[in-house]
């Protein structure tokens, strides 16, 4: 018998009893729609945390002082002074895969601006250091290469500054305000970036080139650290490498002796955080998955009781010449069809369903390709995998006993 | 002599029922040719339906050898045996087993389906003209649960008819019916042997056997009787002798 007349036999079993096949289907519905969503879910929940992470500066390199010993006693990495201006130098001429490269001091203290006042700390870097954070200039102008070199007092704002200082929206382009009695032109604001992932407001900051830092605020000639950006994400590893052997060398370390700096990349910070996420993933399509095995476990169920209703039908369509192989096919097929159709159904369920938790929740979906292929071969395997139990029973019937049940 | 349809050559066939064996046919040997309207009769136990199994190609003898239109059945596989049912034989059940709601035209349809040789369009022809056969082309796509217990019988028929059998095995196959429709399905019968058909008619109903062209009777698994009638009753003059229904 060929396909085209198995599956209108199917379909006509299958029509016969609507309400029982689709209780079925909603089995294995439930089962595919749970699993699309929660991947749903999870992927979503993972992209938006590398979205953050890439806004940050995904292919950003920070430099820190190591912690080192002094005397036998280790001291904290901001008390070191292991990297100087040379140190950024030769990175800034030598490193090949390095895009952009700047030097980083700060302090901390009260900004004031007439009656208001907030605390913030200030960092003394280059221009580069905008481009190397993913930064943009709402309002005015970024300081130059000049105001760099002449350690002018000039700064750039984040929001939470400007808000803070300037409650009654003037334009802070232009005002002096003063930190630790040192007084700063506010030339430029920074647009707005909001909370990242770990919770850290991005737009309280307050930029200044590192040589006022150095000079007028901190008085030191060394750098607290170094931010980098690779030239890609794909090559921050062997930035990252180059940057130590750089580094090694500068220090003059012999070949045994520790790094007294520390080299991190964002990609360590990513995987950490899409790990959790994807822990999440598989758990959640764990739960998902049981369910879509219990619509399996209907699927058998019901066939079952198919097969042991349909006996006579059995028993007639061998006496007439059916093959045990045509009658396995027969149920089999009608079994997948209960699957297939009840994972397509279950598909655009899943896929409503994540939209719905976009709309409701506003939490972040990504439909992977990947998942919605999953979940039909799941369910066709499922369907097939059910399915074959009782399919075989039917086949392996006597059309003899078949034709003489009650 | 017209040609031998059917060749049983001393059929055994025994059951194991726990310890026991159960003979249930102990040396069955008769042939049948073309043309034949044979009833098969005997009380409950006598192996008729053990024969009509071995006749239907649905079980095969313990010994002995049992030719079908000159093939030899028990050596053959199970697939093989469903092939040779599918070409050669049809049957007629007592309970008329067809598909629930399913048309009459699919029900007489399905053995072709199970015959790649046939397309759906000559399957249709053929199921067309087996049911005007049996005088339902009015019924052609009635289904099962909206017609009579004598019109799902004749759409049995003409499932059985459609594959053009060399020998149609009826069993039982007015037991369900009331006297007026036993005998209009007798006289179908009758008009299919007229035509040549080969019918074998299992029964434990001794008055039908006056309307068949030779009698079989079995008992305790041997051939009791075995005579040629050569005074068939028209099962149309029966027919027409009941008294006319009110409707």
């Amino acid at each position: 018998m060929n396909i085209g007349n198995l599956i209108k036999i199917s379909l006509r079993a299958l029509s016969n009893n609507k309400m029982r096949a689709f209780l079925t289907m909603l089995g294995i519905i439930i089962g595919v729609a749970s699993v699309i969503t929660m991947l749903a879910i999870g992927q979503g929940s993972k992209k938006s945390i590398q979205s953050q992470i890439s806004e940050m500066g995904s292919n950003m390199i920070m430099i820190q002082p190591g912690a080192g010993m002094n005397g036998g006693v280790r001291t904290s990495s901001d008390n070191q002074q292991s990297l100087k201006m040379e140190d950024y130098i030769s990175l800034r001429d030598k490193a090949t895969y390095i895009a952009a490269c700047s030097p980083s001091v700060s302090s901390g203290g009260q900004f004031i601006y007439g009656g208001n006042n907030y605390p913030a700390s200030i960092s003394g870097v280059t221009p580069e250091y905008l481009t190397i954070r993913k930064l943009n200039i709402d309002d005015g102008n970024v300081f130059s290469r000049q105001q760099v070199a002449a350690a002018a007092k000039v700064c750039l704002v984040g929001k939470t500054i400007t808000k803070n200082l300037f409650p009654n929206g003037e334009n802070p382009i232009g005002k002096v305000i003063r930190f630790n009695k040192i007084p700063f032109t506010i030339i430029g604001t920074i647009k707005e970036k909001g909370f990242n992932t770990m919770g850290m407001d991005q737009d309280n900051i307050v930029l200044a080139p590192y040589t006022t830092i150095q000079k007028r605020v901190l008085a030191i000639t060394y750098i607290q650290g170094l931010y980098a950006s690779a030239l890609s994400e794909a090559v921050t590893d062997k930035a990252t490498v180059e940057i130590e052997t750089i580094l090694r060398e500068n220090h003059k370390l012999k070949a045994n002796d520790d790094d007294d700096f520390n080299v991190r990349s964002q990609k360590e910070l990513s995987s950490m955080l899409t790990s959790t996420t994807d822990i999440l993933t598989i758990l959640l399509a764990c739960i998902a998955g049981i369910s879509l095995l219990v619509g399996g476990i209907g699927i058998m169920n019901i066939m079952y009781v198919s097969v042991t209703e349909r006996t006579r039908e059995i028993g007639l369509r061998m006496a007439i010449g059916a093959k045990g192989r045509d009658i396995l096919a027969q149920f089999m097929i009608e079994a997948i069809i209960i699957s297939f159709t009840g994972g397509i159904i279950g598909v655009l369920f899943g896929m409503g369903a994540s939209f719905l938790v976009k709309l409701a929740i506003s939490w972040p979906i990504s439909i992977q390709p990947y998942s919605v292929i999953l979940s039909f071969v799941v369910c066709t395997v499922i369907g097939v995998f059910f399915g074959w139990y009782p399919a075989k029973k039917a086949a392996q019937m006597d059309p003899i006993e078949a034709l003489r049940y009650e | 002599m017209s040609k031998s349809i059917i060749r049983l050559e001393n059929i055994k066939r025994n059951f194991r029922v726990g310890d026991e064996t159960v003979h249930a046919l102990r040396g069955v040997s008769f042939s049948i040719s073309e043309g034949e309207f044979v009833s098969i009769m005997g009380t409950s136990g006598s192996g008729k339906s053990t024969m009509l199994n071995l006749l239907g190609c649905l079980d095969t003898p313990s010994d002995g050898e049992y030719y079908l239109d000159d093939v030899a059945v028990s050596t053959m596989n199970k697939n093989e045996r469903s092939t040779l049912r599918n070409r050669k034989i049809g049957f007629v059940f007592q309970s008329y087993n067809l598909l629930a709601k399913t048309t009459a035209l699919e029900n007489v349809e399905l053995p072709l389906q199970y015959n790649p040789e046939y397309t759906g369009k000559e399957r249709r022809d053929k199921a067309t003209k087996a049911l005007d056969a049996v005088g339902l082309s009015d019924r052609l796509h009635h289904k099962s649960n909206q017609m009579s217990g004598g019109q799902m019988q004749r759409v049995a028929i003409a499932r059985a008819l459609v594959n053009d059998p060399v020998l149609i095995l009826a069993d039982e196959a007015t037991g369900n019916l009331d006297t007026r429709t036993a005998y209009e399905i007798m006289v179908l019968f009758q008009e299919l042997h007229q035509e040549g058909r080969t019918i074998i008619f299992v029964t434990h109903n001794p008055e039908l056997a006056a309307f068949t062209s030779r009698n079989i009777v079995l008992r305790d698994g041997k051939v009791i009787k075995d005579d040629e009638n050569k005074n068939i009753e028209s099962a149309k003059k029966m027919l027409d002798a009941l008294p006319k229904q009110e409707d």
